[in-house]
């Protein structure tokens, strides 16, 4: 890998070299590298572009790195990656895409990733999406995660967009069964001309099931960004979604949440707040010496921490 | 050190001018000086004009001889102003330890905002790493507030009722912080309050009312006056 890839590396996936444990990585379109581990098998699919990940029933305190790397101008790629992680499994999978894209042409990666959680296995996914260079207006991306979850079984998705995607839909779909856990903490923030859209569709089929969703998001300039989730109670379970939005500029965000409960003991919550930094925010920072400027960056930054 | 001279303040609702504060003078040059007055008498206006956050309609600030009337808030804060709002500021993601650092001026660590955490009865450890929001109650809040103007330790630190929305339990040991505080701080206090505990330990007291000036002495000249005019004749009778 070059320097430029390297610090892509490191924006998307926090790493400085190549990873311990099992990893793949993907530099334009082709495996850069590859290392599956005793209990993380990751192999290539034959039908299409894409690995399948096999983690092992009872792996404990693995992670999986995935790192997707564009550097060149002009490529567009469709990569599906499916997730099977074993019974009583407690792994840390980190995946992520990063952009450089110093051309003219659109640069788009579309990631489709399938998790099949077992029963009682407990994961944290981590996914950061990132662009870079003069050609960033066109860089897409368009993310699909497809998660079921078994009896038991728990997920944490963490998924940041902070920088240089020009359009980005991302789609989300999970399934619930009994006692499951689904957790969702989204960062976004757009400028320019920059379109972003999360779309959530949860299905809580199990008793228990419960599905906790956060998205926090600022949108600056002329941006704009939809947030829609819809999320089906089926049976006795509990739902939250949460929309929470820092107007800038002249952007525009829309949340468009809609619930359904098909069940009398379904719970289920929306909330969504759009607005401008609070004056009295500013204010307080700038009683501490801070600019009105200095104040607004802390004010994001913390809100997107 | 800070003169207030002639400060009025006006605001126009609906096109009917009212005067919130009305040719107030003053002049701020003991270590601990309370303003009191009834509620809506223009008190916190007063504060809030002191650092900047509002704008007089007329009159001039003077800080150590400059006059700031024109400064905004970060450059008053800059020149020695801190304020601890009465309400304070909640802030999404925004740690006590990143606001104590901010008030600061530089990067703290858990021991540095120990010193001001500990000083205003809270444990460091437990609370560094807490966000500035809605999970923390109101007395917490205000001592979170109250330790950020400590860590700024700026020549006039103004307190706009720090006893205000907080429980008794959470006020005890409030009033041992500003006790502490009036025998240790360096620099000028100026704290607006209705609490006698607190007019007991200032060395000058004002009274604000409907927009006036109407009194200023030493606690040992006004406080007799003031809790004889605010008591309730019938249980004033009653006790006696």
């Amino acid at each position: 890998m070059d320097k430029i890839e390297l610090n892509i590396l490191k924006e998307i996936a926090g790493l400085h070299k190549i990873p311990e444990g099992a990893y793949n990585i993907r530099v334009n379109g082709q495996a850069e590298a590859r290392n599956s581990s005793a209990n993380v098998e990751i192999v290539q699919k034959t039908d299409k572009p894409g690995i399948d990940i096999i983690i092992k029933p009872n792996t404990k305190n693995e992670s999986v790195h995935i790192p997707v790397i564009l550097s060149k101008s002009g490529i567009t790629e469709s990569v599906y990656n499916d997730f099977y992680i074993g019974e009583n499994a407690d792994v840390v999978i980190v995946a992520g895409c990063g952009i450089h894209n110093c051309g003219t042409e659109v640069s788009r990666h579309d990631g489709i990733h399938a998790f099949h959680v077992g029963k009682n296995a407990k994961i944290l996914y981590v996914e950061k999406h990132y662009g870079e260079g003069t050609g960033e207006s066109n860089n897409v991306m368009n993310p699909t995660t497809e998660i079921t979850l078994e009896e038991g079984a728990h997920m944490e998705m963490q998924t940041t967009q902070i920088k240089g995607i020009a359009s980005t839909v991302r789609v989300t779909k999970a399934t619930a069964g009994a006692g499951a856990t689904l957790l969702v903490r989204e960062n976004i923030m757009t400028h320019g001309n920059q379109f972003a859209e999360t779309d959530f569709t949860v299905d809580l089929n199990g008793e228990g099931a419960s599905a906790d969703i956060v998205s926090r998001s600022v949108a600056k300039e002329n941006s704009r960004q939809n947030f829609l989730s819809r999320m089906n109670g089926n049976a006795p379970c509990h739902g939250h979604t949460e929309c929470d939005a820092i107007l800038m500029d002249n952007a525009v965000v829309s949340a468009i949440p809609e619930l359904t409960a098909a069940n009398v003991d379904a719970e289920l919550v929306h909330e969504a707040a759009i607005g401008k930094i609070a004056g009295e925010q500013l204010t307080k920072l700038m009683t501490l010496g801070l600019t009105e400027k200095e104040a607004e960056e802390v004010i994001v930054s913390g809100f997107l921490k | 050190m800070l003169e207030l001279k002639n400060i009025t303040y006006e605001v126009t609702e609906n096109g009917v001018t009212k005067r919130i504060l009305d040719n107030v003078s003053l002049t701020v040059d003991g270590h601990f000086t309370a303003i009191t007055g009834p509620n809506g008498g223009g008190k916190s206006t007063l504060a809030k004009i002191i650092a900047g956050i509002i704008t007089p309609t007329s009159g001039q600030i003077i800080l150590d001889g400059v006059d700031i009337t024109g400064l905004n808030v970060t450059e008053r804060a800059k020149a020695g102003i801190g304020f601890a709002f009465q309400q304070p500021v909640r802030f999404k993601g925004v740690t006590v330890h990143d606001l104590i650092s901010l008030a600061k001026g530089k990067p703290l660590t858990t021991a540095d905002a120990c010193k001001y955490l500990s000083e205003v009865g809270l444990c460091a450890r437990d609370y560094v790493s807490r966000e500035v929001n809605a999970s923390l109650s109101g007395g917490e809040l205000k001592r979170i507030e109250i330790a950020t103007v400590l860590a700024r330790g700026v020549k006039l630190s103004v307190f706009d009722e720090p006893e205000a929305g907080i429980d008794l339990w959470s006020f005890q040991s409030l009033i041992a912080v500003f006790e502490r505080m009036s025998r240790e701080i360096q620099g000028h206090i100026l704290i607006i309050s209705h609490q006698e505990r607190i007019l007991s330990i200032a060395d000058k007291i004002v009274v604000i009312a409907e927009g006036k000036l109407t009194g200023v002495g030493t606690n040992e000249e006004m406080l007799p006056h003031l809790l004889k005019s605010s008591s309730c004749p019938t249980l004033t009778e009653k006790m006696n």
